[in-house]
């Protein structure tokens, strides 16, 4: 049984999300990748140490930067002539906009935002949550059509690279139609934390924060321990935070390994965004607030007292 | 213009999910159903678009079972011409769903630029504006938060996450599915609520739209409800020793600092 691995990357760099993929339970299944773009021999090697056993490169500067219909074509040119049982992409924002066009491209079956994925005896098993968390549901594929799937980011953790390991490459060539879509500019955010779709942390502060200065509480605490900030709907429309750091219904749907919860009340539409991150942490003054009924641990208290003196300790673990 | 909104009626946030019995759905009986929240932006963009553009027609397609014909009755509130509901069962996936609108869009097009959702917060899959798109060989834009349009064309600010960017530039026709931030969705009045109750919804079935089984590639089963949470542990002290305590759990009992 072949899979494909679909490789994001940055300045050469397999992005984190990619490297988790080969965590999944792949069983015997013949593990291929694939990367597309300019400047990607040093991919190779990495792609061969998590486990591929094949590489196949598309390079092409006219894939340099990501557009769902360029890299969708080659793709769409490429997979067929692989002939894989099943395609694997991570749920980020590039597979997303990807997945979907690829299936409907090659008549595929669709399964996104998976958060359980396994490749055993020869069984492709699939588990997605539904109703923002409520519950989960397997995804039954009802034909043997080529299977498109995506992965949740953080569902396993990537696996070490084993240096015994490497990949046979492949170069692949596709032609490319004229586009109708352009990419004309990437406007970059000034944020240098990480995005709370990505981070393994994250520290959200609420409408008691009160303003928008008032969030470097939330934010030097966040810094201490490498996490992102995130912000409940209130924060955001009162204008203490970008609407990127909103967590919820209408924000981001968020799965980290902690989820900190600082003055943020829980309301159902907040815990649409975050409820199956791995431990939810709550500090609020109000131990009726409906976030200690789904958060792990609590701390009862005055966000303004506790948070500061979580930096503090947090600080002082690091030795700094 | 002919601009097309496609929207999906799912369960409100605020209800209760139980399960069937069977474990492969849920129970309907007492859901409180609702426009999906990105999919009022999409509404909400057609009808600014209308304003723009006289003799625009805004026309709003909902596959589902008749439940759906509400939803849709409230998008001729806000201010859609017209609402087609596109008779499919409630279980469809994505790609059949994607088929039909696809197919009804050719019948009652062709559609100068088709409005979907950035993602419906049932399945959460963000799938069918894509796929819709290839199916009618369009152009397709997601995670839309801004738009400038132009004659036959426009350009798109995409929101990529970690508040990055992409300004992408399409003609049209084009399907664009909208991410909050791109308006704020108009409410309908309670009259025009009313007088929506008495405006006609034409159906058109699965075979008019040759949609068949075949094109149901997935079934979700075996429903699950999460396993109940192990009850919070309120660390208690001093304000110093919860924090001290806090953070080493995070260092070495859930060791991610
Ligand atoms: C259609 C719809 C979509 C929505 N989408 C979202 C969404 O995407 N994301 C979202 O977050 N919300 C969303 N909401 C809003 C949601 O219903 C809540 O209003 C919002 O989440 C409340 O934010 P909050 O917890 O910051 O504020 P509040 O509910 O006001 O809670 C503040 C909390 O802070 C505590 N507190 C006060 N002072 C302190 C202190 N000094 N120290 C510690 N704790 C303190 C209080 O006890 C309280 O629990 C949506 C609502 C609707 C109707
Ligand atoms: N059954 C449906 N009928 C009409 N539009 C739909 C349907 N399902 C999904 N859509 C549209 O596609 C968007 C993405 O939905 P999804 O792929 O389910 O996340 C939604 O926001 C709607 O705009």
């Amino acid at each position: 049984m072949k899979i494909l691995i679909i490789a994001e990357h940055k300045n050469g760099q397999l992005s984190e999300t990619t490297r988790e993929l080969f965590g999944l339970l792949l069983g015997q299944a013949e593990v291929h990748a694939v990367a597309a773009g300019e400047n990607l021999e040093p991919l190779a090697g990495p792609l061969g140490q998590l486990g591929a056993a094949k590489v196949h490169l598309i390079g092409s500067p006219a894939l340099a930067s990501y557009t769902g219909e360029s890299l969708g074509q080659a793709l769409g040119q490429f997979i067929p002539q692989l002939a894989p049982v099943a395609v694997l992409a991570a749920h980020t924002p590039q597979g997303k906009d990807l997945a979907p066009r690829l299936a409907a491209a090659l008549d595929a079956a669709l399964a996104t935002d998976c958060i359980q994925v396994s490749f055993n005896d020869g069984q492709v098993t699939v588990r997605r949550p539904v109703y923002a968390g409520k519950a989960t549901a397997e995804v039954e594929f009802t034909d043997d059509s080529l299977k498109v799937i995506t992965v949740r980011p953080r569902t396993v953790k990537a696996p070490e690279l084993d240096a015994a390991r490497s990949a046979e490459v492949i170069p692949v060539a596709v032609e490319l139609p004229e586009q109708k879509t352009v990419l004309k500019e990437i406007i970059a955010s000034d944020n240098a934390r990480p995005d709370v779709t990505e981070a393994a942390i994250i520290v959200t502060g609420g409408r008691s924060l009160g303003s928008a200065e008032n969030f470097s509480v939330i934010e030097n605490f966040a810094d201490s321990i490498g996490a992102a900030v995130g912000s409940s709907r209130a924060a955001v429309d009162a204008g203490y935070r970008p609407y990127r750091d909103q967590v919820g219904q209408t924000g981001k749907v968020v799965s980290p390994q902690v989820y900190i919860a600082c003055g943020v009340s829980g309301a159902i539409q907040h815990l649409a965004g975050m409820r199956t991150s791995k431990y939810i942490v709550a500090i609020n003054t109000d131990p009726e607030a409906p976030i200690f009924q789904v958060a792990d641990y609590g701390i009862v208290g005055d966000l303004f007292e506790v948070v500061p003196l979580l930096a503090e300790a947090a600080k002082n673990r690091n030795g700094s | 213009m002919n601009i097309f909104v496609c929207i999906k009626q799912v369960p409100d946030t605020t209800t209760r999910i139980k399960l069937r019995e069977d474990g492969n759905g849920i129970d309907e009986a007492d859901i409180q159903w609702i426009i999906s929240p990105h999919d009022e932006l999409a509404i909400e963009e057609a009808l600014r678009l209308r304003e723009q553009q006289t003799g625009s027609i805004v026309t709003v397609l909902s596959a589902g079972p008749e439940r759906v014909t509400d939803s849709l009755r409230m998008a001729l509130a806000m201010g859609a011409d017209s609402a087609v509901r596109l008779d499919l069962p409630s279980d469809a996936d994505s790609g059949m769903n994607a088929r039909a609108l696809a197919a009804a869009i050719g019948k009652l097009g062709p559609a100068d630029i088709v409005f979907t959702g950035k993602e419906a917060i049932d399945d959460g899959a963000a799938a069918v504006g894509p796929l819709l798109a290839v199916f009618l060989d369009l152009p397709s834009v997601t995670v839309v938060n801004g738009i400038d349009y132009r004659d036959g064309a426009i350009t798109c600010r995409r929101d990529v996450g970690g508040g990055n960017i992409e300004v992408i530039e399409t003609p049209l026709p084009a399907v664009v599915a909208a991410q909050v931030g791109l308006n704020e969705p108009r409410y309908a009045t309670a009259l025009n609520i009313i007088k929506a109750k008495k405006k006609p919804i034409d159906t058109l079935s699965a075979d008019e739209l040759g949609v068949t089984g075949a094109d149901r590639k997935t079934r979700l089963k075996n429903f699950e409800l999460p396993p109940p949470k192990q009850s919070c542990r309120i660390i208690e002290g001093a304000p110093a020793d919860q924090a001290r305590e806090l953070i080493r759990v995070l260092a070495e009992d859930i060791q991610v600092i």
